[in-house]
């Protein structure tokens, strides 16, 4: 950012909370079927039809919530956003206003700037107020395109109408994109991680819009912001708030100024351009919705959801530090994922070494992972399994290396490490009367060795454990044949 | 003598005085003879096997027309069965017919009706009362003994006042709201006209009670309202708020109303004063609450999924404005852009805010009130039937017909009209009986007890049956 100048950046998140069917009706949420399908007289908005609340709504609402540091209100209040458009089919969305579902939320974040190359620099906590969570009814989508006569019709598919959203509002704490960026990818995790949504940026179900604006350091009061939406990508918001901080600054010192409006990122140009002025801008007219009564949720019902929730990633990370002695970054790693931190805990409990557990983990196994597009809980190497390759390798049985070729044919193959290691023959020798018998070959063989090492030349150790190995094919045991060299010479 | 016949004579009669008072939009013939046909073969004992009951066209209604009297919904067919109307199917209760009333309920006088004015039987010159004009004078003309209304602001108990009928609206969530169009969401009732007040308790023993589908219906125990019509009601206080019998009531009405009082007092009923300080702000409040729901309830009629389209568009903008330009009628569009205003930006505060602060104002009175007093007696409707047009021009004078009635919906409270003498044009007159929340039984006793004690001997000129 050109110096002397800062950027604030308020973030609105939605995200589609992860029920079977709508928030106001039975009909299903899933994906895929034909338009207008998945609808009845209440998501289509027919006359006389009434919204009746999904209690499952309320459930993984609470989750959300509570996974952002958000308190659930005891009371609160649905009201109508009155605007027309034709994926509205009631001319109304039934959202949330002055008495929302949750608010007042603190919520710790690590982020990091980056460098040029993306990579970030150190990870520092950075507290992040949330104003509020509140609930609320997707609208219908409008079809332009892959239809019969689109130069003359638009069409409404109504399948996604009433399907329910999670608004996440901040405050204006953000000081840089990749702030936002880190924000962003946290409660995407945070939402996964409870269950309450899928948080799928590409399929939709989790948006985000940006409100960004610039002053020049110093400055108390806050300059026009623009409201950035079509993010459909962390990395394509990262990269629009980067774009619209040069536009503005651009703009207010060449003194043509920021116009209040709402721009789209076009992600084809790398640019943001005008959707609508503040001209523009509707009035909703707000007001409680009288078809519904105040939600009203009892301290009965958030302390069974608080019983009910998963430990969330940032305790689970500072848990895994102390516990297992990992470091801050192996810890992160492993709790990106809910799977992959719940693979880990097995196998570090299971096989007794959580550190080498965790290299193992973040090493070979998320590559492997990666390689075939599997997820942890899709991992045809079990933790348990793992576990018993990690224990191997502790007794000596096999060297790291060798560890490494048997976890890949364990994943490929699903076998159990004894199985693996037996075809592999890398079964190390550990019986002494085996290994004695080599070593005694070897000092018989190499006299002119012996008498040199016993004359003081201790170098020549290594020589005689190199022999004995490879007359071993490699498999006799490194301590035995040390300790048994040892003595022998 | 068989259902079918039975409701042969009903669909005959009906046509027969529809030309001239034009109570329904659509008569059912096929589908109430088959369903008749259906019952006379039915052994099972159903609560209204055979009964003919006229629905007005707010109430959805499966695969028979639901046009709220607009324009914008003509020959819109519902999709799915109110719950009102499946609750009176499986009784064995026969729709015939849908009742004629004034646009989306937004008047008092039928006249704002998109299909023509209904006219009063009593005098066909006159206004039957509205919104729910039609389903009123189904019943008074004899075609039905009891039909369906609906009211957000007196819409059923006016026009059985000026039909000389038994009209009742219950406690706000005593009938379920799915399948009735929305006009004023949180002021909106199904409500019964009947003959009698028998007539209304049987039909609201049948669709009284909790409804899945309306959060807003109430689980409140629904007793068996026909036997609770015990005839007694020595003892019961009525409670008189003196100060509403002024400026504005006719002097026919405030007779007849005065000489019910008396009546009740020899009937053993003790008649206490009560204050309800708030009442004149009553209009006001209703105008302003009812307004607003109803400009975001009439949002969906855009003419993009259903109903009327205005032809010639060229934008997804002008598509709206000639749409609902076209389709609604000025009334209509006048309490549009009323509720739009008071809703708007910077206007909240004042008025729709405020409103609601004085209608739980107004809440308060009666709950205070009914401390001293089991039910508060008043005129229904501070004029007999006026003439065709006569107000149509003033639609202040129109609100002001529901000066009395308004109250009971913004307090949530139930309410009937009971005929009580005829003017001197020989007009019929009603007395109103509002109660405290829940309480239908006591209303539809002391309803009961009058018209027996104190029947409306006279029958309208326009009458069969």
């Amino acid at each position: 950012m050109k110096e002397g100048w800062e950027v604030i950046i308020g973030m609105e998140i939605h995200a589609q909370l992860a029920t079977e069917t709508k928030i106001f009706c039975g009909c299903a949420t899933s994906f895929g079927h034909d338009p207008n399908t998945n609808t009845c007289p209440v998501c289509l908005g027919l006359p006389g039809a009434l919204p009746v609340l999904n209690e499952k709504v309320v459930e993984l609402g609470a989750k959300a919530a509570l996974a952002l540091g958000l308190e659930v209100q005891e009371t609160s209040i649905f009201s109508r956003k009155n605007y027309f458009y034709p994926d509205l089919p009631k001319g109304y969305q039934i959202s949330q206003y002055d008495k929302p579902f949750s608010a007042n939320g603190i919520l710790t974040i690590m982020t990091a700037e980056r460098d040029e190359h993306g990579r970030a620099k150190e990870f520092k906590p950075m507290q992040i107020r949330i104003e509020r969570m509140h609930l609320e009814e997707d609208a219908g989508k409008n079809v332009h395109e892959g239809l019969p006569d689109v130069d003359k019709f638009s069409y409404i598919d109504l399948n996604r109408a009433g399907t329910p959203l999670g608004e996440i509002v901040t405050k204006a704490d953000f000081r840089s994109s990749w702030q936002a960026y880190d924000y962003v990818n946290h409660v995407r995790r945070a939402l996964q991680w409870v269950g309450a949504s899928d948080a799928d940026m590409e399929k939709g179900n989790l948006r985000c819009e940006a409100n960004v604006s610039v002053r020049k350091i110093g400055e108390t009061g806050f300059r026009n912001k623009v409201e950035l939406k079509n993010l459909n990508s962390v990395r394509f918001m990262q990269k629009a708030i980067e774009y619209e901080i040069e536009r503005q600054i651009e703009a207010h010192e060449s003194g043509e100024g920021v116009n209040q409006e709402t721009r789209l990122w076009d992600e084809k140009n790398n640019k943001t351009r005008v959707m609508r002025s503040k001209e523009d801008a509707h009035d909703y007219r707000y007001f409680p919705e009288p078809d519904l009564q105040p939600l009203v949720v009892s301290s009965e019902f958030i302390a069974k959801i608080k019983s009910e929730m998963p430990e969330l990633p940032d305790a689970m990370r500072d848990r895994f530090m102390q516990e297992y002695g990992l470091s801050f970054a192996d810890a992160s790693q492993l709790v990106l994922e809910k799977d992959l931190a719940a693979f880990y805990e097995t196998t570090a409990k299971a096989s007794g070494n959580p550190r080498v557990s965790a290299n193992f983990i973040l090493s070979e196994l998320i590559r492997e992972l990666n390689n075939a597009g599997k997820t942890a809980t899709e991992s045809p190497l079990s933790a348990e399994n793992l576990a018993e390759l990690i224990k191997t390798l502790d007794a000596g049985k096999i060297n790291n290396n060798q560890a490494k070729e048997v976890l890949v044919e364990m994943f490929n193959s699903g076998k159990t490490a004894d199985a693996v290691i037996k075809e592999k023959g890398f079964e190390q020798i550990s019986d002494t009367s085996a290994i004695e018998k080599i070593v005694d070959e070897i000092i018989a063989n190499n006299e002119n060795q012996v008498t040199a090492y016993r004359g003081g030349n201790e170098k020549l150790f290594g020589f005689f454990v190199g022999q004995v190995m490879k007359a071993s094919q490699g498999k006799a045991n490194p301590k035995v044949v040390n300790e048994i060299l040892k003595s022998k010479l | 003598m068989s259902i079918k016949s039975t409701i042969e004579k009903v669909i005959e009669n009906a046509e027969k005085l529809n030309p001239t008072l034009n109570s329904f939009l659509s008569i059912e013939r096929e589908y109430a003879l088959n369903r008749a046909e259906e019952l006379d073969q039915n052994q099972d004992d159903l609560a209204l096997k055979g009964f003919a009951i006229a629905i007005k066209d707010n109430i959805c209604t499966e695969g028979m027309q639901t046009t709220c009297g607009s324009k914008i919904l003509h020959n819109y067919k519902a999709h799915y069965d109110s719950t009102a109307a499946s609750r009176l199917k499986e009784a064995g209760a026969i729709i015939i017919g849908k009742a004629n009333m004034d646009e989306f309920a937004m008047g008092s006088s039928n006249e704002s009706s998109a299909f023509g004015i209904c006219r009063n039987p009593w005098d066909t010159e006159r206004v039957p009362g509205g919104s729910s004009g039609g389903s009123a004078v189904a019943v008074a003309s004899g075609v039905v003994r009891a039909s369906l209304g609906s009211e957000t602001g007196g819409s059923v108990r006016q026009p059985a006042s000026l039909c000389g009928i038994v009209g009742f609206k219950p406690t706000y969530g005593r009938i379920s709201r799915f399948g009735l169009v929305a006009f004023a969401s949180s002021l909106d009732n199904i409500g019964i006209f009947g003959q009698t007040s028998e007539d209304v308790a049987k039909v609201l023993s049948v669709i009284a009670g909790r409804d899945k589908n309306d959060t807003t219906s109430a689980d409140v125990a629904v007793p068996n309202y026909i036997s609770e019509l015990s005839n007694e009601i020595s003892g019961k206080k009525i409670g008189v708020p003196r100060a509403l019998f002024g400026e504005g009531l006719d002097a026919d009405v405030k007779n007849a109303v005065e000489q019910s009082i008396e009546n009740y007092r020899k009937l053993g009923a003790e008649i206490v004063d009560v204050e309800l300080p708030h009442a004149q702000y009553g209009i006001a409040v209703y105008y302003i609450i009812a307004t607003a729901e109803a400009s975001s309830n009439l949002a969906r009629f855009d003419g993009v999924r259903y109903g009327f389209r205005a032809e010639g568009s060229h934008s997804l903008r002008e598509n709206y404005y000639k749409t609902r330009e076209e389709g609604f009628g000025a009334e209509v569009k006048r309490r549009i852009m009323l509720g739009t205003y008071v809703l708007s930006s910077g206007y909240y505060d004042a008025y729709y805010s405020k409103a609601q602060k004085v209608r739980n104002l107004i809440r308060q009175d009666y709950i205070n009130a009914f401390e001293k007093c089991d039910v508060i007696l008043t005129p229904t409707s501070p004029t007999t039937a006026f003439k065709i047009g006569e107000k149509s021009d003033d639609p202040i004078s129109m609100y002001l017909s529901d000066i009395y009635t308004v109250s009971a919906n913004l307090a949530a409270i139930p309410g009937i009209s009971v005929p009580c003498g005829l003017s001197n044009e020989g007009l019929p007159i009603g007395l109103q009986l509002v109660g405290k929340h829940w309480a239908e039984s006591t209303l539809l006793n002391m309803a009961n007890v009058y018209e027996k004690e104190f029947p409306l001997n006279a029958k309208p000129p326009i009458f069969v049956g």
